[in-house]
């Protein structure tokens, strides 16, 4: 079994300085620098914020290829956190093979009244990039921002403009790749591209 | 094969040991194994749930220290100890035990040089504890009126 964060509550601490950071901020790459020891199929970004966010209160659904691997001993010993096998049931969805991934609105996105009670989905890409792919806009974005995904589910700026449609109500995404991490919530517009 | 029955009991009886058993187990054990920390041991508080009488609805009585540890054996076996209070080497102590006595190899020596020993020194506490409690009992009775 492999240790997870190097310093459990420092690491935590500064993930989640981080993954705030991105939230806040639609689009921008912020990096995990927290040691963490993780298992080879999860990237130390992914397995940096489930560490962080996940624990006893939050049921989790994992994907096939996240199921099918070492993680899910790691995740179910260090996380603590209930996995279940319907995603509208999930708070937190972790997807390793986001390409095959099930459609955004099969989780979980709130109502009107309590929209945050919603799911936040992870999803471990192959590539984040700043400075290319769309344009976006919105809360936390000065002016515009651009941000390029290698490794999502095909269509995926079109899901993203479709989970936008659907405000209050959503669900919000965090992109891990290597140790980098982005964040789409759902106030965030895609103008072009 | 370990049953969850088997893990069960010598995982409590090595909870419920007091810190200077469990030093002199391991005193008597010899060279511990070599073993990695994989958690702890790290002090956290949980809360102690009772049912009034034993029967009733469930209620929080309290929170208490408990110490975690878990240790992951140069053979394999991961080792997990939840000890009460806040003696983290009784966890790692606890922790590295369980994950000895999940090997075959050792259980049946393990069992019977350290699990019984502690298994009946808790059991002599226990009933010098009843015995203290035997002594101050009082029986409480209602007398007999004559007819209303």
């Amino acid at each position: 079994m492999r240790r997870g964060f190097v310093d459990p509550v420092l690491g935590s601490q500064r993930v989640f300085r981080r993954v705030l950071e991105a939230m806040a901020h639609p689009g921008r790459i912020v990096t995990l620098d927290a040691l963490i020891d993780t298992p080879p199929s999860l990237a130390p970004a992914s397995a940096a914020v489930c560490l962080t966010l996940l624990d006893f209160e939050t049921p989790v659904w994992l994907d096939d290829a996240a199921r099918s691997s070492e993680a899910v001993e790691w995740l179910r010993f260090h996380c603590g956190a209930p996995l279940i096998d319907q995603p509208e049931a999930a708070r937190f969805a972790l997807m390793l093979a986001p390409a095959t991934m099930p459609e955004l609105d099969a989780f979980d996105a709130g109502t009107d009244a309590m929209p945050d009670r919603s799911a936040t989905l992870i999803l471990q890409v192959d590539e984040l990039g700043a400075g290319a792919g769309p344009r976006l806009a919105g809360p936390g974005i000065a002016d515009t921002t651009q941000l390029d995904v290698r490794g999502g589910p095909p269509r995926f700026w079109d899901l993203v403009r479709d989970n936008a449609t659907r405000f209050p109500r959503g669900v919000d995404l965090l992109l891990a790749s290597g140790r980098r991490l982005a964040a789409l919530p759902r106030t965030v517009r895609v103008t072009e591209g | 094969m370990v049953t969850e029955a088997l893990r069960r009991r010598w995982m409590s009886v090595l909870a419920l040991a007091t810190p200077d058993e469990i030093d002199a187990v391991w005193r008597e054990l010899g060279d511990p194994p070599a073993y990695a920390r994989v958690r702890g041991p790290e002090v956290g508080l949980v809360m102690v749930r009772a049912r009034a009488g034993g029967t009733g609805l469930r209620f929080n009585i309290g929170e208490t220290t408990v110490t975690r540890c878990a240790v992951q054996l140069a053979g394999g076996a991961l080792g997990q100890a939840w000890v009460r209070g806040r003696d983290p080497r009784h966890a790692e102590r606890a922790a590295v035990l369980d994950a000895m006595l999940q090997h075959a190899g050792r259980r049946a020596e393990l069992e019977a040089t350290v699990i019984e020993p502690l298994a009946r020194a808790r059991q002599a506490r226990r009933d010098a504890a009843t015995e203290r409690a035997a002594a101050t009992r009082v029986e409480f009775f209602t007398m007999v009126r004559g007819e209303d």
